[in-house]
């Protein structure tokens, strides 16, 4: 496979290390809340604390929704899986030991199909184990802080296989597995929150080659953007070692964003032993195949499904229907202004209005989108007046302009903003007094259209909307104005 | 009231519920005993008399309102410090914990508390109950009441030490390798240690999370089956925890052992000290004379409790400690500016820990290392299956295997002899029980020629602590009497006590 990225002759291997916040109520092993954003400290517990004689009791809605998570990846889930202490001393990690899973993890073999570039590729999931967060450091010349309320929140842990080529299918199958996850509730997805986080194992080789090279780990990737970028920073870093002959060593290493690098971590952090071990506090994890069954029955819609249907049944093109499915709420959003009326010509201009009209208005606005949650369906109204030239692109974009920018509720918002702007009265008269006016004021222009100029229509059209200050129907406009334009002599 | 000679924990809560004693004036009773004596036996680590009689008040004023079955009413019992007590300090023995006090009790605690039960201290042990001489505390050795310079045991060697000094009618110990049978065999008391996941261990500063087991010490038989029916049974803190019927302990008190069938292992007859021998065959005679029958047992792997409990228990204490670094609770080092964290962990730990905690998290570091773990911990946990496979099927012929509880009887404090291999090996007869998970009873038979108290032992199958108190009632019923031992024995322990 060619890669745009590297010298010709080398190919990079990849695989994904993913952490992502299960959506769960309390912590992993205790009864602390796991809500964002509180005050340093105040969600803490026995157990998150790491005191003397609390005991870790497993929280069973995350091990439903680590379940789920593999069900939704392929995976094998197992009725039994084990708790083991990974050791090491920092002074965000409160019991000295981080409780994962390794030898036998909650989920093993699954597979994703991704699709990049217009081509499906398969990404083999080498397994999906559960384990707690540790709390947070932040380092300051006054010395360091630490912030419990991260630490024993409930993560699992989604190892790729070293399937992926490029950054692009990198990025690709982390889309594909965030959707997924945000689709099963599983997490909610958040990169600027930390609950989907990634690390990348980075090697290369001469292409044709099979054997894998020595592996980089990068961590601090916070941006696909910082996926894309390390990935390719790293692996051009090893063909310059490769090329001179200088050995790549295995060890972690952290993206400099600023510098464009990546950059190795101290000798003394590599050199962990964590002295895995069983943990005795925790009985082997045990799933009755009958509720295992249930679990996967009621798994939802996943987003390669969605996507299907909406370009089978609704015709919609692969990119739309790609940006549609990218997330639930979007995906939702469409379908309820969608409602009934699911002509794949309405789905397509609907999938427009939302991606284009609304996303640009929100993004102007800044503000958010459930806060249109409220109004999908008077929003649907607005994109059918659209459609049909009540509305032209100008009274759109101030219509919802209008409506985001006060912060009344969005309801009377959009009431008051419909009313101001108001709809194309279909005065055709009216509208060819305007039309007969400018052929007048212009007549060089007309007769120079008349002689084969056509591109001069557009002038004239402009002129036209300028005039009726953009209140025009468009295809009535158009029609008018191509009429008189001919007659006119 | 009776005189506290005379007192047994079950008389003392009767007496109490129908109203004939004060639960107020006997734990002033026993509170006026610990500042009496204990300074020369120096169980007692944390003594709050204020607490204790608000406590004992509040057991009178329940049961003036009506209350009539609380199964402890008014008992004085002592806590090993290694049990969370709510807002007391909880040092285990050590320095490393500072001056932390927990802000919730131990289940075991508020189950003892919910049952009437008067916590009168908290007694000392080994440090994080490792030992087995209770010489590591940091508040310093305990003695033996029987003989103050010898040791009590260890590790619940303060709790035995109470027990035996009746200083409280009774105290919760906690066993991983025999901790709470060994200093009840030294000490002259009964000491349980429960099939594992029987009580909870939520609040209980952990040493071996799959050994450990909080068990009761207390005068007699019947005594330990009552108090242990008020700490049993499952908690939503603790997983390992397990939800198996609890039979009527009392009851099974009651019940005649004739025509059953006890084992004796025959490895385990010998290399004991003579008189712990004769005990052990004095023992198993008075059974047969009951009406039982006695049965040989053989056993291939018992030889090799002793390494896989040490390796296992070093192993799972040295990630259980790993908590203990100075940074959010217990003592930290004062360290000169721009120190690392890897000092303030190093200094805080080598100046909180003691030697052989220091020893015991190294040897278990080691065994959990890269390279090292298939041929010691992983090794250690097949062997801990045979063990346990073993002796759960010789169980199953027999009702309760019959044994020493220890090779010796009680040595003297700072022995040299005893050095910490010598020392390990007195586990011999207790770990098997802490690796296969299952029951077993300490109780006294007499005492050697140095008037040192000596201990027999009962196994029993998983979930059979009813054969425990059925056999210990049974043996409890022919065994010397304590007292009745020669005159120098009794006046030591008087002059000493009283």
């Amino acid at each position: 496979m060619t890669n745009a990225h590297l010298p010709k002759g080398w190919e990079m291997v990849i695989g994904l290390e993913v952490h992502a916040q299960l959506q769960t109520q309390s912590k992993l092993f205790g009864r602390a809340s796991t809500a964002f954003g509180a005050p340093a400290n105040s969600q803490v517990d026995p157990v998150s604390l790491g005191l003397p004689g609390a005991l870790p009791v497993l929280n069973r809605e995350a091990l439903r929704l680590a379940a789920i998570a593999g069900f939704a990846t392929n995976c094998q889930v197992h009725s039994q899986s084990v708790f083991e202490r990974k050791n090491y001393f920092y002074a965000d990690l409160p019991k000295g030991y981080q409780i994962s899973q390794f030898h036998r993890p909650i989920c093993t073999d699954g597979l994703l199909k991704v699709r990049v570039d217009g081509h499906d590729i398969e990404v083999g999931i080498h397994q999906i184990h559960m384990e707690e967060d540790a709390g947070k450091s932040t380092h300051t010349n006054q010395g360091s802080l630490v912030d419990l309320n991260r630490a024993g929140i409930a993560l699992i842990e989604i190892v790729s296989e070293p399937d992926l080529r490029t950054p692009e299918q990198a990025v690709a199958y982390l889309k594909e597995l965030r959707a997924i996850l945000l689709y099963t509730k599983v997490s909610n997805g958040s990169l600027e929150q930390g609950s989907f986080r990634c690390d990348a194992n980075v090697s290369v080789r001469k292409v044709g080659v099979t054997e894998l090279g020595t592996r980089c780990e990068i961590k601090n990737l916070n941006s696909f953007r910082a996926i894309r970028d390390a990935i390719v920073a790293e692996a051009n870093r090893q063909i310059r070692r490769l090329k001179q002959q200088e050995p790549i060593t295995q060890q972690t290493r952290l993206w400099n964003a600023d510098k464009g690098r990546t950059e190795a971590m101290r000798g003394k952090e590599q050199a962990h032993d964590y002295r895995y071990v069983p943990d005795p506090d925790l009985p082997v994890v045990v799933i009755d195949s009958q509720r295992l069954e249930q679990w996967k029955a009621d798994l939802p819609e996943l987003p390669a499904q969605r996507r299907a249907r909406y370009m089978e049944q609704l015709s919609l093109d692969e990119h739309t229907a790609w940006f549609l499915c990218e997330e639930p709420d979007r995906a939702r959003r469409f379908e309820t202004m969608l409602g009934s009326e699911q002509s794949a010509r309405r789905a397509k201009s609907i999938g427009s209005f939302l991606s284009v009209r609304l996303a640009g208005a929100i993004n102007r606005a800044a503000r958010q989108w459930h806060q249109i949650d409220l109004v999908l369906v008077e929003l649907a109204e607005v994109h059918d007046q659209w459609r049909d030239g009540l509305l032209s692109n100008k009274m759109l974009t101030d219509l919802l302009h209008d409506a985001l920018s006060v912060e009344d509720d969005i309801e009377s918002a959009l009431a008051n903003a419909r009313a101001k702007v108001g709809l194309i009265e279909q005065d055709l008269d009216a509208l060819r007094d305007v039309i007969d006016q400018l052929i007048e004021a212009n007549p060089k222009q007309a007769s120079a259209y008349r002689a084969g100029k056509e591109q001069l229509f557009g002038f004239f059209m402009g002129q036209v909307m300028k005039a009726l200050k953009g209140k025009a129907n468009a295809k009535d406009a158009s029609a008018a104005l191509r009429q008189a334009l001919q007659s006119s002599d | 009231m009776s005189t506290i000679e005379h007192q047994t924990l079950i008389a003392v809560a009767e007496d109490v519920n129908q109203g004939r004693s004060s639960a107020l004036e006997i734990a002033e009773q026993h509170l006026e005993r610990i500042e009496r004596i204990d300074s020369k036996i120096n169980a007692f680590v944390d003594v709050d008399r204020d607490q204790t009689l608000h406590s004992a008040r509040a057991v009178d004023n329940a049961i003036a309102k009506g209350q009539r079955n609380l199964p402890l009413a008014g008992v004085p019992i002592s806590i090993k410090d290694l049990i969370a007590v709510q807002n007391r300090p909880l040092r285990a023995g050590s320095k490393i914990l500072g001056d932390y006090r927990p802000a919730h009790d131990a289940t075991v605690v508020s189950k003892l508390k919910a049952a009437g039960a008067v916590i009168i201290g908290k007694v000392s042990l080994d440090e994080f109950a490792m030992g087995s001489t209770n010489e590591s505390a940091s508040s310093g050795p305990v003695r033996n009441p029987w003989s103050l310079d010898s040791v009590p045991g260890g590790s619940s060697g303060g709790s035995a030490a109470a027990v035996s000094a009746k200083m409280g009618l009774a105290s919760l110990g906690t066993d991983t390798g025999g901790s709470v049978r060994l200093p009840a065999a030294f000490c002259g008391a009964v000491g349980v240690k429960p099939t594992y996941g029987r009580v909870s261990r939520s609040g209980v500063v952990a040493y071996a999370s799959s050994l450990d087991q909080v068990g009761p010490i207390t005068l007699n038989v019947r005594d330990a089956a009552r108090l242990l029916s008020a700490i049993a049974g499952p908690c939503d803190h603790d997983s390992t925890s397990v939800d198996q019927p609890i039979d009527d302990w009392a009851l099974a008190c009651e019940q005649r052992i004739e025509s059953m069938r006890f084992g004796v292992v025959v490895d385990w007859l010998e290399r004991l000290q003579p008189s712990v021998a004769d005990a052990v065959n004095q023992a198993a005679q008075a059974l047969c004379d009951a009406g039982a029958q006695r049965v040989d047992i053989t056993l291939e792997h018992d030889h090799l409790a002793v390494p896989a409990y040490y390796v296992i228990a070093m192993s799972e204490a040295s990630t259980n400690l790993a908590r203990y670094d100075g940074v959010r609770y217990g003592r930290r080092a004062q360290l000169e500016a721009g120190a690392s964290l890897d000092q303030l962990y190093a200094r805080s730990r080598a100046e909180g820990f003691g030697p052989e905690v220091r020893r015991r998290i190294i040897l278990g570091t080691w065994a959990l290392s890269s390279g090292y773990y298939d041929a010691y911990y992983d090794r250690a946990c097949r062997v801990r299956r045979l063990v346990r496979d073993e002796l759960t099927a010789a169980l199953s012929h027999v009702d309760v295997l019959l044994g020493p509880t220890a090779p010796r009887t009680a040595w003297k404090i700072g022995d040299t002899q005893m050095d910490p291999l010598t020392t390990y090996q007195m586990d011999i007869f207790t770990t098997a029980a802490n690796l296969a998970g299952l029951p077993a009873m300490s109780l006294p038979w007499g005492r050697d020629d140095q008037g040192l108290p000596i201990g027999v032992q009962l196994h029993a199958g998983p979930w059979r602590e009813a054969n425990l108190f059925q056999w210990g009632t049974a043996l409890e019923a022919a065994a010397p009497s304590l007292e009745a031992l020669p005159k120098s024995a009794r006046d030591l322990r008087e002059i000493n006590c009283d």
